[in-house]
């Protein structure tokens, strides 16, 4: 028989541990949710666009009745449990329903406080916490005029817009000084009352409530100073109470909120909690992000798989009042001994601020411009040291490059018809109706439903922000060690180390010793475990052709229309007139419908039938030529300029040194497709400071350029050092293609992971340990052995050959 | 009813990868999962007639090459959120031989 599990309270917390736990072990248990409210689970975070008339109820349920009744899973609502018999293991509800459980889930949430001063407890004074709560304060925008709102905090300030929306004269009364104190410094705090009070929101600050006045009806309120404010609808938005009746009437143990462990169990190991009733490691949370946190981990435990730990969470909050731009998170006052770093247009009405410790950011408040409000948050997460672009931090992440976008980073002010994603044609109104009817929270939730940043990613920044102001504080930021993938719980670097420690040389190893979730992978992790495998152990392990990409299995890239091009190697981009005529040949031969030179200096024919290419790469060969791997994950070209030989300003042969090293890097597959460049002199022709690994020469020698980018993100290469020989050019180029090779993750360009590690990193590597640097190019070399072996005369002579040859229907 | 026809032995379409089969209007894909199954799938995607044949497959799924869309084998259709369904043919295996009804 199944054991039974009973969820104590329908709310956000609750049911995503629930579908956490369909998704493990969808027939572990038969499953019955208790809820006090009428209603399926819906989204609490967006009352504030109900109240506001910017969604309606339906809207906002995440899981309709037919989800539970295709779970199978018995939902009571408007009936909430009132005994917990932990004797006899069972629960009662208030109309006298009694089930028994083998294990209890509490998500009680939390209750709204009430100022426990007089007339507190007149019709008209209600809270800011669930349905019934939305519809009474519409309710009153219908019938009375004046309303007060206590408490200038994230609940309170979304309660008064709402409220001023539905034509109401509002008031925010509030005890501290500034507004938002909890989230905010005292010079954003008041950026933002002024932006709300042009809107004709009022404020009376540091005003204490000391009754609620009116006979059987509010009317108004009366504050300690005696002064008095008209008002038919009192909201008391002063903060929340986890709801912990019930737990310690069962007698589990209690503090502010009901104490759990690391795997989500209170006092009593068959009862686990979630979400704002709880108390973990000494902090209660309100925010949507740790709670589904905690969900993750609760459902692991509950469907017996016991290897996830809740840790606790930092947040950031932001302001869903439409138009404001806002975000705050960790310590974003400062201590003795931070250093604040700021940024002020009071024009522009713009305010950053971060608190950096030890080159760390510790907190950060924005106002006006918070476009990089997740870059900062995921900066402090992770820890990062922030030395090597501190001084252009404040100007944000797209200072370290950008597609040209500009200004255009102030999602709040954008219309809704503003196309957010250029790929794939989504409008920012597209994605905020699909993050509120489809109840996203994550980024990857928005990618799936909308398409919206899943092509080229350049707009991944505006997509976040956008998720982020359109579900305030709920939003899920990305985690910060983040699975390779949903086949598995393991980050890159995981999977990596593993690799390499564990000795791991085949895909079904790496399987079977991390325990992934399916059978054989998915096309995101077989792709980077292919490449893992191949770049840990050269001389072992053998290539998958199933795993990988078709562009890499057919060695030509795949086109719109299901044909391939081809683009033979040319070393240093230096061709003959024999070489010429031969892809002419060719292209006449095969009937290639285009040619076109590309921008790495190399000829594309297009349009090539994919039986074809065989053949065709047959008659290459022959004429000299490798492939060029513009396809791949794999060394791309060598660009160069004319050089000293030809070119009146050049240094040095920068092109008889574009073809050396592309001699010794072509074949090379990568995490990431990888573009080099050489020079002849500082005028750079070759484009060279724009390229994975470029060189620019100078008459003492060669500079040596690392991380550049000209694609997605425009990013300037960093100097690495300059050298003095051509051979040492070689040495440093293998040693940095290798620490690339072994230390990136798959995917990720080297102007990302050059960011993501700091140049300082590679520096330490590259330049000041010297046997390393030699060791790294040691690998290099070695691995070369194998990967230059040319794959289009191999498949030319009949590797393969299914591949490239269709099935006939025999008669 | 359409004649079972011979199209291949098991053993050329490799585990976890598939074949082209030309028929008169047009393309079907034969895809081989782990578990030594036979799926056959008309080699257009629904979203914009990628040729699934070129995708990568993983447990009875296969992965478009164009966009990504993911299509269940069994069913031909693509998984939530994405919609729409490509066409699915009956197909055996007797003997190591793999047959295809038209």
């Amino acid at each position: 028989m199944k054991e039974r599990l009973v969820l104590v309270g329908n709310g956000m917390a609750g049911v995503r541990t629930l579908e956490e736990l369909l998704k493990l072990d969808p027939d572990a248990y038969e499953i019955t949710v208790f809820g006090a409210e009428p209603y399926p689970n819906y989204n609490r975070i967006m009352l504030s666009p109900v109240l506001a008339g910017e969604k309606t109820i339906d809207d906002i349920i995440l899981n309709d009745r037919a989800w539970y009744e295709e779970n199978g899973i018995v939902l009571h609502t408007g009936d909430p449990v009132v005994e917990i018999d932990r004797v006899n293991r069972r629960v009662i509800s208030e109309s006298g329903v009694e089930v028994p459980y083998d294990r209890l889930l509490l998500a009680t949430g939390s209750n709204p406080f009430i100022i426990p001063v007089p007339g507190s407890d007149l019709p008209g004074v209600i809270g800011f916490r669930d349905i019934a709560d939305v519809e009474t304060m519409l309710e009153a925008a219908k019938k009375y005029k004046k309303a007060a709102v206590i408490g200038g905090g994230l609940l309170g300030l979304e309660a008064a817009n709402g409220l001023m929306q539905n034509g109401m004269d509002v008031t925010v009364v509030h005890l501290m000084d500034i507004l938002m104190e909890r989230q905010l410094d005292r010079t954003a705090a008041q950026m933002l009352k002024k932006s709300l009070e042009e809107r004709g929101m009022k404020f009376l600050m540091e005003t204490q409530t000391a009754e609620v006045l009116g006979e059987d009806h509010a009317t108004g309120l009366k504050f300690a100073d005696g002064s008095e404010l008209e008002a038919d609808l009192v909201v008391m938005a002063v903060g929340i109470r986890p709801n912990i009746e019930l737990a310690q009437k069962a007698g589990l143990y209690c503090e502010r909120g009901v104490v759990v462990n690391d795997t989500m169990q209170t006092y009593d190991p068959r009862v686990y909690a979630v979400g704002e009733c709880v108390q973990h490691r000494g902090q209660t949370y309100g925010l949507v992000a740790p709670l589904f946190e905690q969900a993750k981990v609760a459902a692991n435990h509950l469907a017996r798989i016991g290897i996830a730990r809740y840790e606790g969470s930092v947040t950031s909050t932001k302001l869903k009042v439409t138009g404001i731009d806002l975000f705050s998170a960790g310590e974003f006052n400062e201590s003795e001994g931070d250093e604040t770093l700021v940024l002020q247009d009071p024009a522009r009405n713009v305010y950053k601020k971060l608190v950096v410790r030890d080159d760390r950011i510790k907190g950060a408040v924005m106002y006006g411009d918070t476009i990089d409000g997740t870059w900062y948050f995921q900066l402090l997460r992770e820890g990062t040291d922030i030395s090597d672009f501190r001084s252009t931090i404040l100007f944000g992440q797209h200072d370290l490059g950008d597609a040209g976008h500009g200004d255009e980073t102030r999602v709040a002010a954008l219309s809704d018809d503003a196309e957010i994603c250029g790929c794939n044609g989504v409008t920012k109104g597209q994605i905020v109706e699909a993050i509120q009817t489809q109840g996203l929270f994550t980024l990857d939730e928005v990618r799936a439903h909308t398409k919206a940043s899943a092509s080229c990613g350049s707009c991944t920044g505006l997509v976040e922000a956008i998720l982020a102001s359109t579900v305030g504080e709920g939003y899920e930021a990305q985690p910060s060690k983040k699975p390779l993938c949903g086949c598995t719980e393991h980050s890159h670097d995981e999977v990596i180390q593993a690799i390499k420690e564990h000795e791991l040389k085949s895909m079904r190893a790496v399987f079977d010793f991390l325990e992934w979730k399916t059978p054989d992978g998915c096309a995101a992790c077989r792709p980077a475990l292919n490449y893992y495998l191949l770049a840990n152990w050269p001389e072992e392990y053998h290539d998958d052709p199933q795993s990988r990409f078709i562009n890499e299995r057919a060695h030509g890239n795949i086109q719109k229309d299901g044909t391939y091009s081809v683009v033979p190697r040319m070393f240093g981009g230096i061709c003959t007139p024999d070489q010429l005529r031969a892809i002419a040949d060719v292209a006449d031969k095969y009937q290639v419908p285009e040619m076109k030179v590309t921008g790495g200096q190399r000829i594309d024919l297009f349009g090539v039938k994919k039986e074809d290419l065989p053949a065709m790469w047959k008659d290459l060969t022959e004429a000299g030529f490798v492939s060029g791997h513009a396809y791949g994950k794999a060394l791309r070209t060598v660009k160069t300029c004319a050089g000293k030989k030809w070119c009146r300003f050049g240094t040095q042969d920068s092109t008889g040194l574009g073809v050396k090293i592309e001699e010794l890097t072509w074949g090379s597959w990568m995490p990431h497709k990888f573009k080099l460049a050489v020079s002849g002199c500082p005028r750079n022709c070759a484009e060279a400071t724009i390229k994975d690994f470029g060189v620019v020469c100078v008459d003492s020698g060669y500079e040596l350029h690392i991380g550049g980018n000209g694609g997605i993100k425009v990013r300037v290469t960093d100097l690495l050092t300059k050298v003095e020989t051509e051979e040492e050019v070689l040495e440093y180029c293998g040693a940095f293609i290798q620490l690339y090779r072994e230390e990136a993750h798959y995917l990720e360009r080297t102007a990302p992971w050059v960011e993501r590690v700091g140049l300082s990193y590679i520096k330490s590597r590259i330049l000041e340990d010297e046997e390393g640097r030699k060791a790294l190019y040691e690998r290099f070399k070695l691995s070369q052995r194998y990967a230059q072996i040319d794959p289009w005369k191999e498949r030319s002579e009949g590797k393969y050959a299914h591949e490239f040859r269709p099935l006939k229907l025999s008669a | 009813m359409n004649e079972w026809k011979e199209v291949a032995n098991l053993e050329e379409i490799p585990p976890l990868g598939s074949r082209v089969v030309e028929v008169e209007d047009g393309s079907i894909a034969l895809f081989r999962t782990s578990d030594d199954q036979v799926f056959a799938l008309r080699d257009a995607c629904p979203h914009k007639s990628g040729p699934l044949s070129q995708g990568i497959v993983a447990g009875h799924t296969v992965t478009c090459p164009l966009h990504n869309w993911k299509i269940d084998l069994e069913s031909g259709e693509a998984l939530a959120p994405d919609e729409g369904c490509t066409n699915v043919y009956p197909v055996k295996v007797e003997a190591g031989v793999v047959f295809l009804q038209l």
